[in-house]
């Protein structure tokens, strides 16, 4: 038995991080619960890490509004806590005629939503924009008040700030069963552990509808969306100063172009559907449609700059985003469908699954001592040389260059290890080491031996994700 | 923050940047070497198969015996060396070059001098670089990366491996791998021919009987947390034939797919990059476009041996030391990849000395004719037995055969492989 909460969160994702770094801020004991060995590891960390700009959806529909929402929230959380975020803007470009009316359309949208700054662009103002897009442009859309984020470093983020004020994360813990023992549930994991709760809330993203039925809650079926990407050098000609856009078609908003904030060039995401919520694989038919639809918008674009490939799913239910109390079981609260923009909407779906849960009766007293800011990591790549000297000085590790591509020091690998992120995935999301144009082929020997030093685990206990992923098969 | 002041720093304490800071003091130049790993070698370090200094040495070495013989001569002469020290940037100041580097030690030193050489070496292609599809499990390595675990920190990355790619590397660890009790099931290679030397073939795959798939894809990488297998297409006649795939399980997969310069540093500071080799365009005296910034070794072009390094390494410390000393490089002309060449290293000759050039052809061929023509006029030719794009060619251009080209202006030198 791992305690009794007020709330229990399935799924670390940015849905759940979000909710559970709000339920911080009230006297609550809170659970917040992944399957994986680190947060972040499902849907959150492959997607194109997009703030949108609010003209692709209806306001109708919740997502829209809690896009909306969202959107607005993210400069306040960036300065509390420590993350990429860069409002950079997004541009829609048109290459055909009737491309031009779609986009009159999403910019109506957009203004109906409240978009900040959105306007039309002629091809002359667009290529002013972006000289490097396509002499065939015809025009466009421009937001302004888009932007992009390093998802995962936004979930350990907000993840570090929910557990500085007093939120519990079980990792590795995969709920397999619930049962309602009076006015709380008693959850099981699946390797034995066990946990109380009043409230729960599913934000178990691909896998929302396996933890309802566990409830006894609502029947309904979560399917996949595969999307494939590239990923080029920061070095690459081809790197636009806003998020471009395709005009977007009736399933997905297309394959973008994503200058993301750590300076690499982000190509796709494809969008098909999937049997095998847990296939990840990338295919060359795809890889190729995403080269070819992103040469149509920046020509320049090379083969040679891709320094890696890889998929994220989308969890796809409905049209519209599910978030409600369940109507069949009490004290359980349903986040499925959330497809794009979940990301940029996730702030908001913090603030309203809190207030369903406060309409559900859970009762919100605000802490005295609720600290929203996490401290900021000093990291090597940001730094002058004289600010990289002083620090030197406070802390030699920040000498050690680990990972020359991404400019990465010994000091800031620690860190990640010492917050939590103990597989090489976790530190290479946490500080970008092996993330760069090597992938690892000259770090990941050294942080094999920074991680066994720093958290005494064994050869054979590293993994790269958790679960069978061991990276060493045998010691000499 | 601490500036010191040289004549010349070189960046990278391997092979190259050892014999070309040897050059230079031994003319008389205050020569700094800035190398980021603890000690001096380079990838030498972890090369503990033998084959190294046959040319050099006259003998046959093994890495870290050939890397301790120049460790050894560094050590004893006046040369500054900072290790565990990496390069944040190279900038141009006037006349002055000025590398900025940090260690733990030290902290971030500024280093300033008249002259650098580029001598970082190379690094290995990966997955991404070559678009493997398939998913992203562990038991993804490149083969350095593994001769790196197995040969200096005693790991064994996997028992069943699959190597994609016949590079030398590639073929090193397969036998490695075999010695260590893992089973190697297959090298496979895009290419109708290997892309290691044939003695590497014969030593490491043949004499173990390690199959080697020539013209064949490696179409998928699967597995969910560990890999699981390969799957792998046969080639024929320029197409893929996926109704002929077949998977080959297994938890490990190496990639042996080339080597690319490492000149990230080299673009920030303004060196111009030949695509054909990724490494810096150089005149004859192996100065990139940047006015005092020479390179050699792998940083210039990929070399097949290490005595290769060293000779080229050499030229570029002892010009480096005499562009110091005032001499700037007489009349210059181009030389150009001809018929079934990829590149010709350096890409100039100076017309009023001997000259060296390394050359690597596209093709396999045996009775081969390599020939050098100024202006269309054949200066030189001469008879190959074989030759393949794996195995680098020597060219010697002396200053007799380059005496008419002195007096044509705009003349042009074209190596061609026939």
């Amino acid at each position: 038995m791992e305690g009794t909460y007020d709330v229990a969160i399935i799924g670390a994702g940015v849905c759940g991080a979000n909710i559970a770094r709000r339920l911080s801020a009230y006297e609550l004991d809170v659970a917040l619960l992944d399957k994986e060995a680190d947060v972040s590891f499902g849907v959150s960390k492959a997607n194109s890490g997009i703030v949108h700009g609010g003209f692709h959806h209806n306001k109708k529909y919740l997502k829209a509004r809690l896009e909306i929402q969202g959107a607005m929230m993210f400069d306040r959380l960036k300065a509390e806590l420590d993350f990429p975020f860069v409002r950079c803007g997004i541009v829609v470009v048109a290459l055909h005629e009737d491309e031009i009316r779609a986009v009159e359309q999403l910019y109506a949208q957009g203004v109906e939503n409240g978009a900040i700054g959105i306007e039309m662009c002629s091809r002359e103002r667009m290529l002013e924009l972006e000289p490097s897009l396509s002499r065939d442009a015809l025009g466009g859309l421009y937001a302004p008040g888009g932007g992009i984020v390093e998802p995962y470093r936004f979930v350990f983020s907000l993840v570090e700030s929910a557990a500085k004020n007093g939120v519990r994360l079980l990792t590795g813990w995969e709920a397999s069963g619930a049962i309602r023992e009076g006015e709380a549930w008693s959850l099981r994991a699946s390797d034995g552990r066990s946990l109380r709760a009043r409230y729960v809330v599913n934000c178990a993203g691909l896998y929302a509808d396996e933890v309802s039925r566990i409830f006894g809650a609502e029947d309904y079926a979560i399917k996949g969306r595969k999307g494939e990407y590239y990923l080029l050098d920061k070095l690459t000609r081809a790197k636009p100063g806003r998020v471009v856009f395709p005009v977007p078609t009736s399933v997905s908003k297309g394959m973008l172009i994503v200058p993301t904030v750590e300076g690499t060039v982000l190509l796709g995401p494809t969008a098909s559907a999937i049997d095998d919520k847990g296939d990840a694989a990338t295919t060359k038919e795809q890889l190729e449609t995403i080269l070819r639809s992103a040469r149509n918008m920046i020509p320049d674009i090379s083969e040679t700059d891709v320094i890696t490939s890889f998929a994220g799913i989308r969890s796809i239910l409905g049209e519209d985003y599910y978030i409600d109390a369940s109507a069949k079981v009490p004290g359980f609260i349903q986040v499925a469908g959330i497809q794009s923009p979940g990301l940029t909407a996730s702030p908001a779906i913090g603030e309203y699954v809190k207030d369903l849960l406060k309409k559900a009766g859970l009762v919100l007293v605000e802490k005295a001592d609720w600290d929203p800011c996490v401290a900021k990591l000093p990291r090597a790549k940001d730094l002058s040389p004289f600010e990289l000297d002083a620090l030197v000085a406070e802390d030699p590790a920040y000498g050690e260059i680990v990972c020359r591509c991404e400019r990465v020091t010994e000091a800031e690998i620690v860190a990640a290890i010492r917050r939590g992120h103990t597989t090489l995935d976790g530190i290479k999301y946490f500080t970008r080491a092996q993330m760069g144009r090597c992938q690892g082929g000259f770090c990941t020997y050294k942080i094999l031996k920074i991680l066994m030093r720093e958290t005494g685990m064994s050869w054979d206990r590293i993994t790269k994700h958790g679960r069978e992923s061991t990276v060493l098969r045998g010691e000499l | 923050m601490r500036e010191l002041s040289f004549d010349a720093v070189v960046i990278g304490g391997g092979a190259a940047g050892m014999a070309a800071a040897l050059e230079l003091e031994a003319r008389g130049h205050a020569v700094a070497i800035v190398e980021r790993e603890e000690r001096l070698g380079g990838i030498l370090a972890q090369c503990v198969h033998n084959g190294f200094g046959l040319i050099e040495f006259d003998e046959e070495l093994t890495g870290p015996e050939f890397a301790e013989r120049f460790e050894e001569k560094v050590g004893a002469r006046p040369i500054k060396v900072l290790c565990g020290c990496t390069v944040l940037s190279l900038e141009a100041e006037g006349q002055d070059k000025v590398v900025s580097c940090v260690s733990s030690a030290e902290g971030v030193i500024a280093l300033r001098s008249r002259a650098v050489v580029l001598a970082m070496g190379c690094r290995e292609r990966n997955r991404g670089n070559i678009r493997i599809p398939g998913s992203r499990p562990a038991g993804v390595y490149t083969a350095g990366l593994a001769q790196r675990l197995v040969n200096v920190e005693g790991y064994v990355p996997g028992k069943d491996v699959v190597i994609i790619g016949s590079g030398d590397i590639g073929l090193i660890m397969a036998r490695r791998m075999s010695w260590i009790g893992c089973k190697v099931h297959a090298v496979v290679e895009i290419l109708p021919y290997p892309s290691g030397l044939t003695r590497n073939i014969v030593q490491c795959l043949r004499d173990f009987g390690i199959p080697l798939y020539l013209s064949h894809l490696t179409t998928e990488i699967y597995g969910r947390d560990r890999v699981e297998g390969v799957e792998v297409a046969p080639i024929e006649n320029g197409a893929l034939m996926t109704a002929k795939a077949f998977r080959i399980p297994c938890d490990t997969v190496l990639l042996s797919v080339g080597l690319v310069p490492e000149n990230e540093l080299s673009r920030t500071a303004g060196v111009t990059i030949n695509p054909m080799t990724s490494g810096p365009w150089a005149d004859s005296s192996l100065m990139t476009s940047v006015s005092g910034v020479f390179a050699c070794g792998n940083v210039l072009h990929v070399h097949d041996l290490v005595d290769f390094v060293v000779e080229e390494s050499r030229r570029a410390g002892a010009f480096a030391a005499a562009w110091l000393a005032g001499a700037r490089p007489g009349r210059e002309v181009r030389v150009k990849a001809g018929s079934n060449v990829r590149y010709v290293a350096p890409a100039r000759v100076e017309a009023g000395r001997d000259n060296k050039l390394y050359l690597r052809t596209m093709i396999v061929k045996n009775d081969a004719l390599l020939e050098v023509k100024l202006d269309g006029k054949v200066l030189l030719s001469s008879k190959k037995n074989h030759v393949q794009p794996s195995e680098m060619i020597t060219l010697k251009l002396g200053k007799a055969e380059l005496a008419g080209a002195a007096e044509l202006p705009d003349a042009s030198i074209e190596i061609s492989i026939l």
